[in-house]
């Protein structure tokens, strides 16, 4: 899909010569369009073999029961070694106690920020818990010139605040996924600081459509801190000038006392049920899943390995960028694992940005969200009533 | 009685068409609006619940729909006279004998309409940007602040009817001009030898000419602007504060997004009926105004 697979074209003529009896036959999807073509392609029983799938995806084709589980495969294998994965990514790819995926590069958010203007406020080092955050975040604000801000958190992202949330202790639904849980304490105190930086005028309640272009308006001082995923290091790295290379670093998330957690996100390789070349299609995971080819397939894509031996490659272990998301990793968290996930998540950032506009206060936009949650996970509840009654 | 078989011969296949392509999908559609269908059902047939009218009677109770309603309202009011009289205008400047270079005109107005909506949308939103775009830059010149067009709640829906009234005015643009070069030339000989104004002639040769017309792509219009869905969805993504969310594109991500293919039918057919109602209305209006 996307980017990848592109690349993934490039190393398959290497698998082809080590593994004379397979053929592969790529198919390459846009990102946009690869979630509805992959559930025609369920409804129409032509679904592939192997595929690379967002891992929050995972859970919604577990519930169509399109893909095989991996245990036995990952059980018997000398390449996949489920330890050397870092914890939470491997999680993700776990539904109800059985293994579906196997993470193929991972994606998180954590913090990009401007050294020099934090130094202008007097800062040497990032923020590690959200006070120091908030003084930094006062502090620049003091400093800035009219139209700047301490941080853009753009409103159609959902990604920020979800990963504000998931630092708390509280799961995001209660009860095997029946019910939304938030207007419990951690997401109200999760929520509660995430307005609190608008309403301080840290944040500007503005979208990324507003701002045109990001990485120009970062580099200009806009925004101090900005909360993104991996693919920014090579556009920062592409779009600010080289003089201005040495002004901007990456920090690992701030959690609420000490360094935080963030969100478990990346694409794993699944294999279907339906397919009638499963052991072949796992040998391609395998392959895949080398820390040698996972090198090259990061030296071709960028794309941040999901195994803790590929991170001793010298290339990634010296890249100052990708330090902090070394670190992030040992902390990531994954989504609740419902098929429905996704669309309570939009819920989420439309509720939220209501709560940003004043139309909602904390209280009422955390009753809200549990009322929408409660009604999409309505078909959940009966299905698993049924399932207990049968 | 050997006439009507073989006429019924001649439209089969077209009759045969319309029945497979459009009858059914149609029939089926209706049918699915009564159920609950979803991923769960896709998955496994006996997930499948029949719900009667709950489809229908949630979406009457979801706040987002009356929003995209009233949003979508908004767009058709404002967006379809503005539309109608800026082809109009256009229509009759192209039409007039003090115009130049005529072909010319014809071609680059008609060229939004043949350009590609995705590659304008980028142009756009440089044109909307609060800080850089042309539109602000215009409107300070004339001592306005900046807008934040796309950003701001209030704003997005106006920006997007004069994107989609810039995209769409050349095609009624084109029929109207059609229009008028239609209408003979000695009725306007026989109303200047009358002594009419150039506003008399327009007022009682042009217009009544060109009714009939003009209902036409009203009703077009009309119908075309309920149904708005690629701009939001290319400019916007139906923000800021969901002030772009149109019907259809409700019930895209309903559909198509979240695979709740059973409410989404529900809202097709919701539109659908409210379109064919406000047509009804309008073909009535218009026959009864020629009748008068």
């Amino acid at each position: 899909m996307g980017r990848e697979g592109e690349v993934v074209a490039e190393l398959l003529p290497e698998f082809e010569r080590t593994h004379p009896a397979i053929r592969v036959k790529l198919q390459q999807l846009p990102w946009t369009a690869a979630h509805e073509k992959l559930l025609t392609a369920f409804a129409g029983d032509s679904t592939p073999d192997l595929c690379q799938l967002g891992n929050t995806w995972i859970p919604e084709l577990v519930a169509l029961n399109a893909l095989e589980p991996l245990d036995r495969y990952a059980a018997a294998s000398s390449i996949v070694d489920a330890g050397d994965y870092f914890a939470g990514i491997w999680d993700t790819n776990r539904v109800a106690g059985q293994l579906y995926g196997v993470p193929w590069y991972v994606d998180t958010r954590l913090l990009f920020y401007r050294r020099d203007l934090l130094a202008r406020a007097g800062f040497s080092a990032p923020p590690r818990s959200w006070s120091e955050w908030k003084g930094m975040l006062a502090a620049v604000a003091k400093e800035a010139r009219a139209d700047q801000y301490g941080i853009l958190l753009p409103l159609n992202e959902s990604e920020p605040l979800l990963a504000l949330a998931l630092q708390q202790d509280e799961p995001l639904l209660r009860e095997d996924g029946r019910w939304g849980n938030f207007s419990g304490a951690g997401f109200r105190r999760a929520l509660g600081f995430y307005l609190e930086m608008f309403q301080h005028g840290w944040a500007p309640a503005l979208g990324t459509a507003a701002i045109s272009n990001v990485w120009n308006e970062f580099g200009r001082g806009r925004f101090a801190f900005y909360v993104s995923g991996p693919w920014n290091i090579g556009e920062f790295q592409r779009r600010l000038p080289a003089g201005q290379q040495d002004s901007w670093m990456t920090a690992p998330l701030p959690g609420p006392d000490g360094p935080g957690a963030s969100i478990a996100g990346g694409s794993s390789l699944v294999v279907f049920r339906a397919s009638r070349h499963q052991a072949a299609a796992w040998r391609l995971i395998e392959f895949l899943s080398q820390p040698a080819v996972q090198r090259r397939f990061h030296a071709l894509t960028g794309d941040l390995p999901p195994r803790r031996t590929t991170w001793t490659d010298p290339q990634l272990a010296t890249d100052v960028y990708a330090r902090a998301f070394r670190e992030q990793l040992e902390r990531v968290k994954p989504t609740p694992k419902v098929p429905e996930w996704e669309r309570i998540a939009t819920e989420m950032r439309l509720v939220s940005e209501r709560a940003v506009h004043g139309q909602l206060s904390l209280e009422q936009a955390t009753h809200e969200l549990d009322a929408r949650a409660d009604r999409i996970l309505e078909k959940r509840r009966w299905l698993l009533a049924r399932r207990g009654a049968g | 009685m050997r006439r009507a078989g073989a006429a019924w011969c001649f439209v089969a296949p077209a009759l045969l068409v319309i029945a497979v392509f459009f009858f059914l999908p149609v029939v089926a559609a209706l049918a699915l609006s009564f159920t609950d269908f979803d991923i769960y059902a896709l998955a496994d047939s006996r997930n499948l619940r029949l719900v009667g009218l709950r489809n229908y009677v949630q979406l009457l109770q979801t706040p987002l729909f009356w929003q995209a309603f009233g949003n979508t309202l908004y767009f058709v009011v404002v967006g379809v006279p503005l539309s109608i009289t800026v082809s109009f205008g256009t229509a009759l400047l192209l039409h007039s004998r003090l115009v130049r270079f005529q072909a010319f005109f014809r071609t680059a107005l008609f060229a939004p309409v043949v350009t590609t909506l995705v590659a304008v949308a980028v142009i756009w939103r440089y044109l909307f940007n609060p800080h850089y775009g042309l539109l602000n830059y215009a409107l300070g010149r004339i001592g306005i602040s900046p807008i934040d067009w796309l950003g701001d709640p209030h704003w997005a829906m106006p920006a997007i009817i004069v994107l989609a009234v810039w995209k769409n005015f050349g095609y009624n643009m084109i029929i109207l001009l059609a229009g008028l070069q239609s209408i003979p030339e000695q009725l306007y000989e026989a109303a200047r030898i009358d002594g009419a104004s150039m506003w008399r002639q327009f007022r009682h040769v042009t217009l009544p000419m060109l009714a009939p017309i003009v209902a036409m792509v009203n009703i077009l219009t009309i119908a075309g602007y309920f149904q708005l869905f690629a701009e939001p969805y290319v400019m916007t993504q139906g923000g800021p504060l969901q002030s772009t969310v149109s019907v259809l594109y409700f019930m895209y991500e309903e559909g198509f997004k979240w695979w709740n293919l059973g409410s989404a039918s529900a809202v097709a057919f919701v539109l659908f009926l409210f379109i064919f109602c406000v047509t009804a209305l309008q073909l009535r209006l218009a026959r009864w105004q020629s009748a008068a």
